[in-house]
């Protein structure tokens, strides 16, 4: 199936070599970075971790669109799916691969990222994370590798098979679980301590990732012969509009909990985000778009007409994710970190190579999903044919 | 971080030079610790180090003067950049290092005293809970060091801590030693041959100057805010109700910062 892959179109290889030639961008970045250290970050001592993290924690969300299809099918028998269930597998394993980058990124000293093997600490959450993303990785390839390659020999899986696509479901809940535990369980960090970020977690990214595969499958459907079919894209929007509403309606518990009680650490974080505190007020625009697009979504998604139209639905997906894009990928990172424990605030921007870094990964992330992809597509046309 | 018995008798007999000498902060030993290293119990089972800061007795000088002390013996350089800073002790004023007493009618006296920051050496640490190389470890006296040596440089730590005691080395440290502005800032980096200096991508914080402690020596802060107001630091063993600490504690009101998170900071603040 390997082969697929370099036969393609100029647009197939214009794109790869423009992916390619960001990452050589990127990469020379990356080794100012390695010479010189994360101080060519925007990154401080009271905002220790950045646009790094804040990706990484993002793309952990994107991820859900493996479950998101494999659920339904292999847990409901929902047969529709298993047209799609390989894009999003594939999408999953693009997605956890620019989480392993992001953190990579992010080592001050990334020689040493074999310690946490060297040494395995079971109290240290960020252990369990290694553990969850890397297995959910490899759960990935496996399923979704072996279900494509018995596809195009027109045989069906191994039970094997099967089993790890059952193991894998469970597991992709403990990746948004246990990255919302690198935040929600740290005492001082009163945006963060919260029981209900690993719930928020979940259903941001049972939005955030369908929306992208909808996304992707929409364009799958304009640039191949394969379509992946109106049934299957009109229930992930249907799976899209319910994360979504969940999403909301938990960010709205925090805003309750934290304004009702008007408990000055609990506000604070959101008073800096949506208001400004004490004139530093950069995240103010970006939270309220988010906000915006937030309510967008929802309209176009739970109004049927708008989101059984597949340009009102275009709309709606490219509006959650630029606003779970900004809650993830920005805002939970930056109002973690403010204001400090002196209750001061220091503000963080990414700087310009920072910056490029993160914009690598992602083109990195998009090779990883170009190539998956044109194999699976090339073996379903080939099936269709 | 072991320490041998003949080391241990080393120590011993220094510091019981330093105790006939009369100092009284002193309370690094007491007698009965010599009769324990004797029935081979490991040192340090019984301790759990703390200090106790006399406000009253601060003063922007005397705060400056630690620090210069401080970060001079332990080769911390001054990186001209508050968003690089690297620092074990610092100050800052009542509003800024107890923000959850916030109280607008507060003594004036109170609202213009400085204090000092450092690392708390939580007896609950969440930096060593959150660390996921153990890189960052608490011993059994209670001391929080950092293996410089094993740290990947992921920063949880630095998230976990609520008190802002970390610092990071965001890029070289040894790089004031070539660079013309830092350079004449850091004339005499690395100031102390005997104290490694630490390399970009590590964290880094107060160790209570463990390596002073194993000489039987006070921490260096503690010794010079003592040269400068006899008392103004104190510091000693809290598992001993007849060390100093114990005492002034006995006798004074003191508070900690953020007690109810459940660190169990050992830094008190005499107000």
């Amino acid at each position: 199936m390997l082969e697929a892959a370099f036969k393609g179109s100029k647009k197939y290889w214009s794109w790869l070599i423009f992916l390619l030639a960001i990452i050589g961008v990127a990469f020379a970045c990356y080794l100012y970075q390695f010479q010189e250290g994360l101080r060519i970050t925007g990154m401080s001592r009271d905002v220790s971790w950045g646009f790094y993290i804040a990706q990484f924690t993002y793309l952990v969300g994107v991820a859900a669109s493996g479950v998101m299809v494999a659920l339904p099918y292999y847990i409901h028998d929902y047969k529709a799916f298993g047209r799609i269930t390989v894009l999003g597998e594939f999408l999953a394993i693009a997605a956890v691969t620019m989480c392993l980058l992001f953190i990579f990124v992010d080592l001050g000293n990334p020689v040493r990222i074999m310690n946490v093997i060297m040494y395995p600490t079971p109290h240290s959450i960020l252990f369990w994370d290694m553990i969850v993303l890397n297995g959910y990785l490899i759960l990935n390839i496996l399923v979704g590798w072996n279900v494509l390659s018995a596809e195009s020999k027109g045989i069906h899986y191994a039970k094997w098979v099967k089993v790890l696509a059952y193991v894998s479901i469970p597991w992709a809940f403990s990746i948004h679980t246990v990255t919302a535990f690198l935040y929600a369980g740290l005492p001082g960090r009163h945006f963060w301590l919260s029981a209900i970020m690993a719930a928020r977690f979940l259903s941001s990214a049972f939005c955030s990732g369908p929306a992208l595969l909808i996304l992707i499958c929409l364009v799958v459907r304009k640039v191949s012969k394969f379509d992946p079919g109106k049934e299957q894209i009109r229930t992930l929007a249907g799976i899209v509009a319910y994360a979504m509403l969940i999403n909301v309606f938990f960010y709205l518990l925090e805003l309750f909990t934290v304004f009702y009680s008007q408990i000055p650490e609990g506000m604070h974080p959101y008073i800096f985000l949506f208001k400004g505190l004490e004139g530093h007020g950069r995240m103010v625009p970006w939270m309220w778009i988010a906000t915006f697009f937030a309510a967008l979504s929802l309209i176009l998604l739970v109004v049927p007409v708008t989101r059984r139209n597949e340009e009102t639905l275009v709309v709606a997906c490219v509006s959650v994710i630029i606003a779970t894009w900004i809650d993830k990928g920005l805002s939970l990172l930056i109002g973690g970190f403010t204001p400090n424990p002196f209750n001061r605030i220091t503000d963080y921007w990414p700087t310009k190579p920072e910056f490029m870094i993160a914009l690598g990964v992602y083109a990195v992330g998009a090779l990883v999903l170009t190539v998956l992809f044109k194999i699976a597509i090339a073996v379903k046309e080939e099936v269709r044919a | 971080m072991a320490v041998d018995r003949r080391e241990f008798l080393k120590i011993a007999g220094a510091s019981a030079v330093l105790a006939l000498g009369g100092k009284e902060v002193v309370d690094i030993l007491v007698p009965g610790e010599v009769e324990a290293s004797m029935k081979d119990l490991p040192i340090g089972q019984e301790k759990r180090w703390a200090m106790v800061v006399d406000t009253t007795k601060m003063d922007d000088n005397l705060i400056k003067r630690c620090q210069e002390v401080c970060h001079h013996i332990h080769n911390v350089p001054d990186l001209d950049s508050p968003k690089e800073e690297i620092k074990w002790i610092w100050e800052d004023d009542y509003e800024h290092t107890f923000p959850e007493q916030e109280n607008e009618y507060v003594a004036e006296k109170i609202e213009k005293r400085v204090f000092p920051l450092l690392c708390n050496q939580c007896t609950n640490p969440p930096c060593c809970r959150v660390c996921p190389t153990q890189a960052t470890w608490q011993r059994e006296d209670g001391i929080v060091l950092i293996d410089e040596h094993r740290c990947i440089g992921c920063r949880f730590c630095m998230a976990a801590c609520p008190y802002g005691s970390r610092s990071f080395n965001w890029g070289d440290p040894r790089r004031v030693m070539e660079d013309d502005q830092l350079k004449k800032l850091n004339p005499d980096f690395p100031a102390n041959p005997d104290y490694p200096t630490r390399t970009k991508g590590v964290v880094e914080k107060c160790t209570f100057c463990e390596e002073r402690l194993a000489e039987g020596k006070l921490p260096a802060c503690v010794e010079t805010a003592n040269k400068i107001k006899k008392g103004a630091l104190i510091f000693g063993d809290l598992a001993d109700p007849q060390s100093e600490v114990r005492k002034v504690l006995r006798e004074r009101y003191s508070i900690r910062r953020k007690p109810e998170l459940g660190t169990g900071p050992n830094v008190y603040y005499i107000i």
